[in-house]
């Protein structure tokens, strides 16, 4: 098999439509993922994300718009454009006559030379080696997904597409499958991962597209997402009376308010680490200070449900940049440094 | 699943080497068909029939039964067994064995969602429909032999490996008769494969199995209600049912090859066009189930 486009991105779509008859599934969609990161996917059911993935894997045939995997045409030149990339769309599915082993063969088989080498391998890696000669068709959903997982890593894929790969797991199964795609991506596998879930994504992705009603109402750095959901800050010390004393003499800091066991104020990165500053100085520990992912959320839900990116003053596909998106370091990294201080 | 120790022993990845080729697929195709049940259900229909016929003959009316020509063609020799087999199959339960296989190959596929499965590997989707095709054409082939083998043994356990009389009224070796009854079942493929490819292109248009096998068996059946019709006999020459008995050519003395070339032309006009457009249809097509 040909290696793949040395410069090319991983994915590459422009204007991106697919129409049946009065239905816009897809309305003029562009994706563009970067080598080496997770790109999460986001949206409501029926947004588009999968009839997306299926015309970036050539299953199903765009309206109009291109399509390029490490710059091939998947629907113009089919197989050869697969080369590298590998994953599965909804659920993966299976002969369910033929063992776990016997289908990871029949793809190996399909994969071509030095594929079927490594079928035990794959199996042991997503823990099927003990359940690898039963029926497919007697695998729970969890085992289902880790066997689309072992069969997705047999083509040692450089681009990895993974439609909800966690739905219908149960927390453990959705946790080991976080941790399997973080692992996947520190080994520099590019990661295409659509959810419906925000949460589900955030901690793994660096960048995101929300797609809404086939279009696409956001994409870009998460981090930019965070920084225009608010700016909601919890704050914990081990004197919150004195916190909040020093919160309202903070210059930024916004709609303070004090709770029974916390305080919440609006702030940017930056007034929120010279809140945390004064805090120390002060002698007030911090226990916790962390964004309101409350409001990140509400923001996906205005994004998918209603609103859109433009009202957020966010950044849309054509590139614009978001007006309230602190630069710098992530929510995270704000809630990681809050917390050692 | 211990993904966290699991995945550090993944090994650096690379891109694979070679591209599979299609026999590569058909093989797999054929395994498939293999793992399942019903696979085997298709080919006991062909196979008991003979079975089920050379046991009542023994059993209800003797092995040396007299009072007719048909009954002592039939044990004077046990090479007469496979050819009466092949005149009643032929007419319609091996059409239908073969649209069984043929109308589920690819619909069963799309709605079990195993297409998408097989279409996001190294393959090209001309390469599985040509896989899928030959499969159930294979399937096919090995529904007729493996009918006349039983036929054949059944019919020589009870009345022996003896000479048997050609339609011409020749008689024929016990060798050459079997010869014969290879031909004559090659040639009932002609029909058969076009049976197939009809199979084909709607398994692959309704994307329905059991739409794509019914509609298939009634191509079959409204071809022979056709044929009973009144003032279309200028048409019976170019009906497909018409060619599943053209192998009786062989049959004769001097060998008629003319119903077995005009088979071959007849079906290919309903084969090719079939298979072209379920081809096309078939590289175009959304996969969409699953």
């Amino acid at each position: 098999m040909a290696s793949v486009a040395g410069d090319s991105p991983p994915v590459k779509a422009r204007g991106l439509v697919k129409r049946y008859k009065d239905l816009l599934a897809v309305d003029h969609i562009d994706l563009n993922v970067n080598a080496g990161e997770v790109y999460g996917f986001l949206g409501p059911n029926g947004a588009g994300k999968t009839t997306t993935l299926r015309m970036l894997l050539g299953l199903i045939m765009p309206t109009a718009g291109h399509i390029e995997l490490f710059g091939r045409d998947p629907i113009r030149e089919g197989a050869r454009a697969l080369d590298g990339v590998a994953g599965f769309v909804e659920a993966p599915r299976f002969y369910p006559y033929l063992s776990g082993r016997k289908n990871l063969r029949m793809m190996a088989a399909l994969d071509g030379l030095g594929a079927r080498a490594r079928v035990d391998e794959v199996l042991d890696t997503v823990d099927l080696t003990d359940a690898a000669d039963k029926r497919a068709g007697a695998y729970s959903h969890g085992m289902g997904q880790r066997l689309g997982i072992a069969g997705a890593l047999l083509r040692r894929p450089e681009l990895l597409v993974l439609d909800e790969p966690a739905t219908g797991l149960d927390p453990a199964g959705i946790r080991d499958m976080r941790v399997l795609i973080g692992r996947l991506a520190s080994e520099g596998i590019t990661v295409l991962l659509s959810s419906h879930q925000l949460a589900e994504v955030q901690e793994i992705c660096d960048r995101v597209a929300i797609v809404r009603s086939g279009k696409v109402a956001y994409e870009g750095p998460l981090a930019d997402l965070r920084g225009a959901a608010g700016n909601g800050y919890r704050l914990h010390t081990s004197d919150d009376r004195r916190a909040a004393e020093l919160a309202r003499t903070t210059p930024g800091i916004h709609a303070l308010s004090v709770g029974e066991a916390e305080l919440r104020f609006d702030a940017s990165e930056r007034d929120a680490g010279a809140l945390s500053l004064a805090l120390g100085a002060a002698g007030v520990a911090i226990y916790r200070m962390a964004p309101t992912l409350a409001s990140l959320e509400d923001l996906f839900f205005e994004l998918t449900e209603g609103g859109g990116a433009a009202a957020h003053g966010m950044a849309t596909p054509d590139g614009t940049a978001p007006a309230g998106a602190a630069s710098g370091g992530t929510a995270e990294t704000t809630e990681r440094a809050a917390g050692t201080v | 699943m211990s993904v966290a120790t699991a995945t550090a022993e993944l090994p650096p990845r690379r891109m694979l080497s070679g591209r599979p080729s299609t026999l590569t697929i058909v093989s797999w195709e054929l395994r498939k068909l293999m793992a399942q049940r019903r696979t085997y259900l298709g080919l006991a229909l062909g196979a008991i029939p003979p079975l089920i016929f050379v046991v009542f003959w023994n059993f209800h009316q003797g092995p040396d039964r007299h009072g007719g020509i048909f009954a002592t063609e039939i044990t004077q020799s046990g090479l007469a067994t496979p050819v009466l087999m092949l005149l009643f199959e032929s007419a319609f339960l091996l059409p239908l064995i073969a649209a069984l296989v043929s109308g589920d190959i690819v619909a069963n596929e799309d709605s079990n969602g195993t297409l998408k499965t097989i279409l996001t590997r190294s393959v090209d989707r001309g390469q599985v429909f040509a896989a899928k095709t030959l499969a159930a054409m294979a399937y096919a082939a090995a529904a007729v032999f493996g009918a006349a083998a039983i036929a054949t043994i059944a019919g020589v356990a009870s009345w022996g490996f003896h000479h048997v009389i050609t339609l011409s009224d020749t008689v024929v070796s016990a060798p050459e008769a079997l010869l014969l009854i290879v031909a004559a079942n090659a040639a009932v493929l002609i029909p058969l494969l076009t049976v197939v490819s009809i199979g084909v292109l709607l398994s692959t248009v309704t994307r329905n199995s059991a739409a794509a096998v019914v509609g298939t068996i009634g191509v079959v059946i409204v071809l022979y209600i056709v044929t009973a019709i009144p003032g279309l006999e200028a048409i019976h020459p170019y009906l497909l049912t018409g060619q599943l008995q053209a192998w009786q050519g062989l049959l004769r003395t001097p060998t008629d090859w003319g119903p077995i070339a005009h088979s071959a032309w007849v079906c290919a006009l309903y084969a090719l066009p079939s298979l072209f457009a379920a081809y096309l249809v078939f590289l175009r097509r959304d996969v969409a189930g699953g």
